[in-house]
């Protein structure tokens, strides 16, 4: 392989550098370079993008990667070849792992498998509490230094609110993102889907916006008043955004620090009618909730009050999610298929620009974790993404690279397909 | 009226999907062969030879009862398999217990389940006709089809413009979710009463009123129908105590006086006594309970006869 690389006659969209225009993207070693010498050139392996957009990988802040302890559903591995095939490059991998992420020994773990079989860039995060209970701090500062990203107790929201706010307080003093999943479990007990029509019909137990309005608001509040870096993952309730909306201005007033949101690509594609067949594809949480909520969201990243999208990847094997419906386990997979769904009902369904979704799974998300990722600007790191818009594709079991493949688009066609993907320079997707 | 349309449906997971036309033909079918339940030899041979598995995952032992008769009234060979007895279903999935139920040469499948949606779940796994005798909170379409058979008896045939309540824990309730879809099919002026944690406002979408006042619930109706109220760990946050709910919505003496003089009291059992009901009207002359348990017979035979024959078009055209 030749250590300079140009990628030729593409749609170089870069939305960080504000730059779209059809021109060659030059690669020396693992770097974006704005030129190659005239015999670097020479020595250049040329690849013809004609046709092709060429944006900077994508960046997911909220992936689980199940390893260690659930490989059955995904490794380290499985996980970042699934998310180089949706044009990823960096992910960062939710610490509600078997054991949980808790302690500085689990991180270097998980550290060292990434470096051993992780083909994008994978950055954890460590739990907030022990054993993500809830009820005792997690060594924070231990988990930093071994290099987590930021904290969060990964698909469980610490529902004590004064261990919450000792633990975005302590936090705080590293610098670190807290991220959350808002839920009120009191709300939620024994709950499936979102309350309303559809959970009515199907006699299913419903989850109302409230159970995640109030951890939304409480969380909104707690970082007001204690300067913390809060994200809050997978919003799904309009009126949490109106709540997301009021103290996004005050902390502004304050000069404090960002409260920011993600939003997944299912909740931006899909509504609680999708229900209506008992699909456990689709049992999700936050629940997928009314066509105005959805809509909502769609207006949230346009006005940004949601700063990105998110896959929230939770895969699961075959036989956990083919169950009864009350039976089955929270989440779908994402990664594979998260550009081209929020190309079809953003882009295509003409709410956004190209631009704007690229930005929104690119620097946007990068800019929370504070890492220079997501951008093509000289000199970044050589990760990047080659799509075909024109193309469609349809998604098949057998062409997953995740392990699971708990998705409800499986069997549709989708718009809009990644063909290359590039980390550090090196091919780690080549659509064949 | 409608008039009865041919039956054309391998399984019955539900009332929601079903035309006006197919719950004539039920009600038709089912009134034939209760004409036949008072003769000496109540046994047909309509499913001789065919064996039907009673599926129950979740005790009850009145529907269960049930429809072992009404199978065995039609000469059907009747297997029950209790989910919490049977070693078969122990640890095993629903998938797995349906395959072995299918591949000991099951003609049918009658369902009841705790988890909604798994009647039409087991409908998708296998080959068999499956019936569906109460999926969680989802449906219980031979109980709303009983329910409607005996206000027909009572308050005639055609059941248009017809006010109809249902009161007490509704939310809960997949008796009250196939009765909904059955009665409003049929052209029933339906309320949905009892405490607002219980009958939340968002029923007004499926085509009926909401109300959490007993005396415009109850009045000029021509039938009120009863659900059994528990406080058990399910309902326990929704209202404060039996003895609160019986003073705020219980049937009794005076309120059922809001309703019409010769409207009918309905309950699919079993009755909490002196809850939601006062006993002296659960034995009165307007009470249509034992009535109900008696109908209850003759659509389960009606029901799994139209399922059965399904399977027999089926192996004719093969
Ligand atoms: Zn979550
Ligand atoms: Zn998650």
């Amino acid at each position: 392989m030749s250590e300079y690389l140009c990628i030729k006659g593409g749609r170089i969209i870069d939305p960080a550098n504000d730059r779209d225009e059809v021109a060659d993207l030059y690669v020396k070693g693992d770097k974006i370079v704005g030129a190659l010498s005239e015999s670097e050139l020479k020595e250049a392996s040329i690849v013809d993008a004609t046709g092709k957009i060429v944006c900077p990988g994508f960046v997911d802040l909220h992936t689980h990667l199940r390893e260690p302890g659930d490989t059955s559903k995904e490794t380290i591995g499985s996980g970042t070849m699934a998310a180089a095939a949706g044009g990823f490059t960096t992910v960062v991998c939710m610490p509600n792992t078997k054991p949980p992420a808790d302690n500085a020994g689990t991180i270097q773990l998980i550290l060292d498998a990434i470096e051993r079989t992780a083909v994008i860039n994978v950055l954890p995060t460590g739990c907030l509490t022990a054993e993500r209970e809830g009820e005792k701090l997690a060594p924070i500062g231990s988990l930093e230094k071994a290099g987590v990203v930021a904290v969060t107790d990964g698909g469980h929201c610490i529902q004590n609110t004064e261990i919450m706010r000792r633990a975005v307080e302590y936090a705080t003093m590293f610098d670190l993102p807290i991220f959350d999943h808002c839920e009120d479990a009191s709300l939620t007990d024994g709950c499936v889907m979102h309350e309303g029509e559809w959970s009515l019909k199907l006699g299913l137990r419903g989850m109302p916006r409230a159970a995640e309005d109030i951890m939304v608001a409480r969380n909104a509040i707690l970082a007001e008043q204690t300067g913390a870096r809060m994200h809050l993952q997978h919003i799904a309730s309009a009126s949490a955004l109106d709540v997301i909306r009021w103290s996004q201005k005050r902390i502004e007033e304050k000069q404090g620090a960002r409260l920011t949101a993600e939003v997944t690509p299912h909740h931006l594609a899909f509504t609680h009618e999708h229900l209506a067949g008992y699909d456990t594809h689709f049992k999700v949480v936050p629940p997928l909730r009314t066509e105005d909520d959805r809509q909502a969201l769609i207006n949230g990243l346009l006005d940004g009050t949601i700063e990105c999208i998110a896959t929230a990847h939770a895969p699961h094997t075959e036989i956990q999610k083919d169950h009864e419906f009350d039976y089955a386990p929270f989440g779908m997979n994402g990664l594979e298929t998260a550009f081209s769904v929020c190309y079809d009902v953003l882009v295509k369904a003409g709410h956004a620009s190209l631009n704007q979704l690229i930005g929104w799974m690119t620097y946007k998300p990068a800019a929370i974790i504070n890492r220079p990722k997501g951008t093509l600007s000289e000199g970044s790191s050589a990760d990047f993404t080659l799509i075909d818009l024109e193309a469609t594709w349809e998604v098949t079991e057998e062409g997953f690279r995740s392990l699971s493949h708990n998705s409800p688009w499986l069997g549709q066609t989708l718009p809009a397909q990644v063909t290359r993907t590039y980390y550090r320079g090196e091919l780690v997707y080549s659509l064949s | 009226m409608t008039k009865p349309t041919p039956w054309k449906r391998k399984h019955l997971t539900g009332i929601e999907h079903l035309e006006p036309g197919e719950l004539e033909t039920i009600f038709e079918t089912a009134e034939s062969f209760k004409a036949t339940l008072t003769r000496s030899n109540k046994k047909l041979p309509s499913l001789r030879g065919s064996t039907i598995v009673n599926l129950f995952m979740e005790p009850s032992t009145r529907t269960r009862i049930a429809f072992e008769i009404a199978a065995t009234r039609l000469s059907a060979d009747v297997i029950t398999v209790s989910g919490n007895a049977s070693s078969l279903v122990k640890g095993e999935s629903l998938r797995d217990t349906a395959m072995n139920i299918q591949a000991l040469n099951a003609d049918m499948i009658i369902i009841r389940h705790s988890a909604a949606g798994s009647a039409k779940y087991l409908s998708e796994i296998i080959d068999i006709p499956v019936v569906n005798a109460g999926d969680g909170a989802h449906e219980h379409p031979t109980q709303a089809l009983l329910d409607a058979f005996t206000m027909r008896e009572h308050l005639g045939k055609d059941l248009r413009g017809k006010k109809v309540t249902i009161l007490g824990d509704i939310l809960f309730s997949r008796v009250a979710r196939s009765n909904i879809w059955a009665l409003t099919k049929l052209g029933v002026d339906l309320t949905l009463a009892g405490p607002s944690t219980l009958v939340p406002k968002e029923f007004e979408k499926f085509g009926v009123k909401v109300s959490h006042k007993l005396k415009p619930a109850l009045a000029d109706a021509d039938a009120v129908m009863l659900l059994r109220i528990q406080h058990e760990r399910q309902t326990s946050t929704h209202f404060p105590s039996l003895g609160e709910y019986t003073s705020m919505f219980g049937l009794n003496q005076l309120r059922a006086g809001y309703l019409k003089p010769d409207a009918i009291i309905m309950h699919p059992g079993p009755i909490n006594r002196g809850v939601e009901l006062d006993s002296k009207l659960a034995d009165s002359g307007r009470s249509v309970i034992l009535e109900q348990v008696t109908n209850g017979i003759a659509i389960r035979m009606a029901v799994l006869y139209l399922c059965g024959s399904y399977k027999d078009q089926k192996k004719g055209k093969a």
